[in-house]
């Protein structure tokens, strides 16, 4: 007899716990196996990855409906707080013990540096995403809350920069990152461009 | 523990682990593997171990040492910048494990009365080992503190008697996809190419390293041979160095060709020359929480800096 999983109510606890996996993975390392020679830099790749997993996971939901007609949109809004989540701790990283509150040095590297630059970007870009992720917020926002949240679209392309301009001479892996962001946002282009034409031929056929 | 935080007055990362205890713990480890290993079928027992170091002898100090806290030697061995094996830190003392370095030849080639390839043993053999204990400063804004052994590069290069045109001298890493697995990929134009001028190959400070904490080079720090010249950044040190050649013209080098924007020919330590990524006016020094700030020169200046009176070191960086 094959046990039936209550997505309903378990799905969401799940998904939760799951998402906080790499972060217990990652302290239960700091404890007990030790995390190298430089940890700092360490927690923030760690971090830094997990962040745009979990935002190319986010943003994959809308392309698995689209070409599987599997909808996951009640797990999405906990995707994209656990990427914040995650950027948060790959930011306070870099604010507290990376440069321990050396604001200047902070503000010369934001300037000076373009990886630095998209990243801190994107950040910021994503808080406002964050704070408007409430009930409440999405109904005050009414029609501008979707409007609002298409700016993850170039937030993830900010993110994948971010790590492309990191990279000194390997860009396999960002460039891994990037091709999936180009094909999830593909999905979508082909999909509005499809129901325009869907759109324009039952209109065709209406008069 | 997270993050440790040490004074200079506090004891040295090298001095917690007794070599002893930490040689018995390797042995240990080697036998555990070696024993799950055997009941998998295969044996390691019997093998050589292309790690285990082999201890120097007779090595002198140095005046050039410096008396900063030296970095224990599981940091300098497990945390490499050397993309023959792989490019993440980690990757080089994983994959360089059973690199071979014996038998290991040097050409000496281009402007040189007896261009030839000599044995390694011959190479080194008219030497006196030093040990010098050196700063080095990456491009990637760490840094370590490390006890190298090796010999001057100035008393290798007057025995190799250049000629009058030799202005510069290029170094060259082996090229060998099979036993560099790294190069399989062509992540940086192999192989990877060095050079100094040669007043700087010249300089008291630069050495050719061969050991490492009273032992021969581990693999991941480019056994069985590299250059060290404190005062430039890390890419600079080139690795397993299979070819010296004595130029007229400043030979092509790697990094440079990869990102002439980024990396110099010069690459000397400076806190002034920022670089596209990451600042170079503060470092941190492994095994430090706080960022130190960087010297000019890596603090070599007032060794060094005569070899560049006159010249701008913002263009020429």
């Amino acid at each position: 007899m094959a046990i039936k999983f209550d997505a309903a109510r378990y799905g969401k606890p799940l998904l939760f716990f799951v998402c906080l996996l790499p972060l217990a993975w990652l302290t239960y390392k700091a404890l007990f196996i030790g995390l190298g020679a430089n940890p700092i830099e360490k927690i923030s790749r760690y971090t830094g990855d997990w962040t745009l997993r979990l935002l190319l996971i986010t943003l994959a939901v809308t392309p698995l409906r689209i070409l599987a007609g599997v909808s996951l949109v009640k797990y999405r809004r906990m995707l994209g707080l656990f990427t914040f989540f995650y950027v948060c701790l790959h930011f306070f990283n870099w604010l507290v013990i990376d440069n321990f509150f050396d604001v200047d040095s902070m503000i010369k590297d934001v300037i000076k540096h373009p990886y630095v630059t998209v990243g801190f970007a994107a950040f910021v870009l994503l808080v406002p995403l964050a704070v408007t992720s409430t009930n409440a917020m999405i109904k005050r926002l009414g029609k501008n809350w979707k409007r609002l949240h298409q700016a993850v679209y170039p937030i993830a392309i900010l993110g994948v920069l971010h790590y492309l301009w990191l990279v000194k001479a390997d860009n396999r892996e960002p460039l891994i990152y990037i091709a999936i962001l180009i094909a999830l946002l593909a999905v979508r282009v082909w999909d509005q461009a499809r129901r325009k034409v869907a759109l324009r031929n039952a209109r065709a056929v209406a008069t | 523990m997270l993050i440790r935080v040490r004074k200079a007055s506090e004891v040295k990362p090298s001095e917690i682990t007794d070599r002893r205890v930490y040689e018995a713990r390797r042995d240990f480890l080697k036998t555990a593997a070696g024993t799950a290993l055997g009941a998998a079928g295969l044996s390691l027992f019997g093998m050589p171990d292309a790690q285990a170091g082999t201890k120097l002898n007779n090595i002198g100090k140095s005046r050039y040492s410096t008396t900063e806290p030296v970095n224990s030697l599981q940091d300098i061995t497990s945390y490499n910048n050397f993309y023959e094996f792989g490019v993440e830190k980690e990757e080089p003392a994983q994959m360089a494990k059973n690199f071979v370095t014996t038998p290991w030849s040097i050409a000496v080639e281009g402007e040189v009365a007896k261009p030839a390839v000599y044995q390694l043993e011959d190479f080194i053999k008219p030497y006196a080992l030093e040990e010098r204990i050196y700063r080095l400063r990456c491009v990637e804004a760490w840094s370590m503190v490390i006890p190298w052994v090796g010999i001057p590069l100035a008393d290798i290069i007057k025995r190799l008697e250049p000629t009058s045109k030799a202005k510069y001298v290029e170094f060259v890493t082996l090229h060998d996809p099979a036993r560099m697995p790294g190069q399989k990929r062509s992540v940086l134009q192999w192989p990877y190419r060095e050079g100094l001028r040669m007043d700087e190959a010249m300089h008291p400070l630069a050495i050719l390293a061969v050991g490492l904490y009273g032992e021969t080079l581990p693999n991941q720090n480019g056994a069985p041979i590299r250059l060290v010249v404190p005062w430039k950044y890390g890419f600079k040190n080139i690795k397993s160095i299979v070819k010296i050649r004595f130029t007229e013209q400043q030979p092509p080098t790697t990094w440079n060709i990869q990102g002439p924007r980024e990396y110099g020919f010069f690459a000397n330590v400076n806190p002034d020359v920022d670089h596209p990524r990451w600042t170079q006016s503060k470092e941190r020094r492994i095994g430090e929480f706080l960022k130190r700030k960087t010297l000019k020169f890596n603090g070599y200046a007032e060794e060094v800096a005569s070899l560049y009176t006159g010249m701008d070191l913002v263009k020429f960086y």
